[in-house]
């Protein structure tokens, strides 16, 4: 298509614009991150404060509370894509009875908000005396990611060519193996998209470790900075480099897998 | 192959016509030490997802079902409940701050979906227009909102508006002084202002999204659409739009749900105030439970939202499937 030269640069300059709308917050806090914490700093140490990282890591216990992050995204992810593709696989290889019902009955957790199931299972665990375990924080996210996982492990399944199931059938290989063997190792991309979102929902999650754990034993990365933005009051330097290192994970992270990101949260929305 | 393998395949694909359940009978599990007994039973599905269904059950479908008794009693989460029916829903009408909340979502619908999908369209169809090098970078970056935790989010954005922020000296700097207030202690701005946070996460995901549907458009449509005489604006209304209608359905939808679950940028951002002007419904539902014993109301507040989330994305489902066949 022919284009001028004025569309052209107006093309150029939207790019630009709107790229810098959206940078500007964060370049906001990555430079506050490296600002001097307080006057005294600025007198003394120049404008440059990388060490503002290790205060945040120390004082700001924010190596702490990653390390919370770290035990409850590996818990979540591991267990939902375990689960996850052995559900899949049964829904998307194999007909039975009340297949269509229970698929229904996974995709409604897709929709579910936490705010609904919140309320409930922090009084039932407080009974059961579960509240401010791991567990509480982890499992109602694996349920969650479930019902997500179960969904995209099915859609990949029912993708795969039938043939490759028949050649391993006839040779003589138990369903099992067929999973294991050959379905899991081709479908490392779709497994691949579904750890990332679920890494990054749980990395990210807000509600249910605000709840799950009320007097703050289990507490994960985003809960930490906004705890801390309720105590340190004291200039921002801290509060912002805090910020940057909750966000670095999954940023680094899109960073290398971004196709995995995009391709996941666009294909993702259920469409049925 | 063992011949006697070959034979028990085409025994049992004599028996199930489908031939997609895995080979069954005694046949075959005499024939072969590598296969477990369990295969080719009727219960192998069942088996196969019991694991996934066990958790899934105990942590969402129960508690979802508990959040529908809980809301059908009055409760502070110590003493005893009292019945009292559908009062907790009645009170979403009746009480002036729920009614707030559930207003201030239909205003977060407005800053979520709708402009992000508007300025999108328009973004998107001015890029598509023309091929210009670094649209992929472009994509990468304003895609990046969606994948920083809202915390974050709120954090950066508390400062821009906060009232010596990057948002004042702007405006201080071109002579705007009398606009400079604190922006999220304002009564009247601090609406918006949470929403222009809610517009900046959406928009790029959105734009990303259409730009990926209107890659998908023939040329020969535009150029037989130029040969006619169309101008820009009559070709994004008869070409464009409906071109990418699917690709505004799933925008909408994803929009529109996230916009209806906002709690961590209220809860870091404004706690619901000044007063009750930014408060929403997740935001009650938690302030509800944990902040004023009343966990009747949290709960049926819950429901609400879950039912309001189903119910929105099965309607923009049905408009989008039925205006694109």
């Amino acid at each position: 298509m022919k284009v001028s030269n004025t569309e052209r640069f107006l093309n150029y300059a939207i790019l630009i614009v709107f790229s810098l709308i959206v940078l500007a917050p964060m370049l906001t806090i990555l430079v506050s991150a490296f600002a001097p914490p307080s006057a005294s700093a600025a007198r003394e140490g120049g404008p440059f404060h990388p060490g503002n990282f290790i205060d945040a890591w120390q004082e700001g216990r924010f190596g702490q509370y990653m390390t919370t992050s770290v035990i409850v995204a590996v818990i979540v992810v591991t267990l939902t894509v375990v689960l996850s593709v052995l559900s899949g696989y049964a829904f998307g290889t194999m007909s039975f009875r009340g297949e269509q019902v229970l698929f229904y009955v996974f995709l409604l957790g897709i929709m579910v908000p936490a705010e609904a199931i919140v309320v409930p299972l922090f009084f039932d665990l407080r009974s059961l005396g579960l509240t401010d375990t791991i567990w509480a924080v982890a499992l109602p996210q694996v349920a969650q990611s479930v019902a997500f996982g179960t969904y995209w492990m099915r859609t990949y399944f029912k993708g795969v060519n039938r043939s490759v199931l028949d050649a391993a059938r006839m040779d003589g290989a138990s369903p099992k193996r067929i999973l294991w063997s050959i379905l899991v190792p081709m479908g490392r991309p779709a497994i691949t998209t579904m750890v990332v979102l679920v890494f990054m929902w749980t990395w990210n999650e807000f509600l249910i470790p605000l709840v799950m754990s009320p007097t703050g034993a289990v507490r994960t990365a985003p809960l930490g900075l906004a705890f801390f933005q309720g105590q340190y009051t004291q200039g921002t330097a801290l509060l912002a480099a805090g910020a940057v290192l909750v966000a670095l994970p999954v940023v680094v992270l899109y960073f290398i897998l971004q196709r995995h990101f995009i391709k996941g949260m666009l294909e993702g929305a259920v469409k049925e | 192959m063992p011949s006697s393998l070959q034979q028990a395949r085409t025994e049992n694909g004599g028996r199930n016509g489908t031939g997609r359940s895995a080979p069954r009978g005694g046949a075959t599990r005499r024939q072969s030490r590598r296969r477990p007994s369990t295969q080719g039973k009727w219960f192998l599905p069942y088996l196969f997802i019991l694991p996934a269904f066990l958790v899934y059950a105990a942590f969402l479908l129960y508690p979802l079902a508990r959040a529908v008794h809980l809301s059908l009693f009055e409760w502070d989460g110590l003493t005893l409940a009292t019945f009292v029916g559908f009062d907790n829903y009645a009170a979403i009408i009746s009480d002036e701050r729920l009614r707030d909340a559930f207003g201030h979502a239909l205003v977060f619908v407005f800053f979520y979906a709708i402009l992000p999908v508007s300025i999108g369209l328009v973004l998107a169809a001015v890029l598509s227009r023309a091929r210009v090098r670094g649209l992929s970078l472009f994509r990468t970056v304003v895609f990046l909102p969606q994948v920083i935790a809202m915390v974050v989010v709120a954090v950066a954005w508390r400062q821009i508006y906060a009232p010596d922020g990057q948002l004042n000296m702007v405006l201080r700097a071109v002579g705007l002084d009398d606009l400079t207030r604190a922006w999220l202690g304002d009564y009247t701005f601090s609406l918006p202002a949470v929403g222009i946070i809610g517009t900046w996460v959406s928009t790029g995901l959105v734009t990303v999204l259409l730009l990926a549907g209107m890659a998908k458009i023939p040329l020969e449509h535009f150029e037989s659409a130029r040969m006619d005489g169309a101008g820009p604006v009559r070709e994004f209304f008869s070409i464009i739009v409906p071109a990418v209608r699917a690709e505004i359905t799933v925008a909408l939808t994803l929009t529109v749900v996230a916009s209806l679950k906002t709690f961590d940028l209220i809860y870091v951002t404004t706690s619901g105030g000044p007063g009750s002007s930014t408060t929403v419904p997740s935001y009650e539902v938690y302030r509800r439970a944990f902040e004023l014993g009343q966990v009747g109301s949290a709960a049926a507040v819950g429901v609400t939202l879950t039912a309001l989330i189903f119910l929105i994305s099965l309607t923009i489902n049905r408009i989008g499937d039925r205006s694109s066949s």
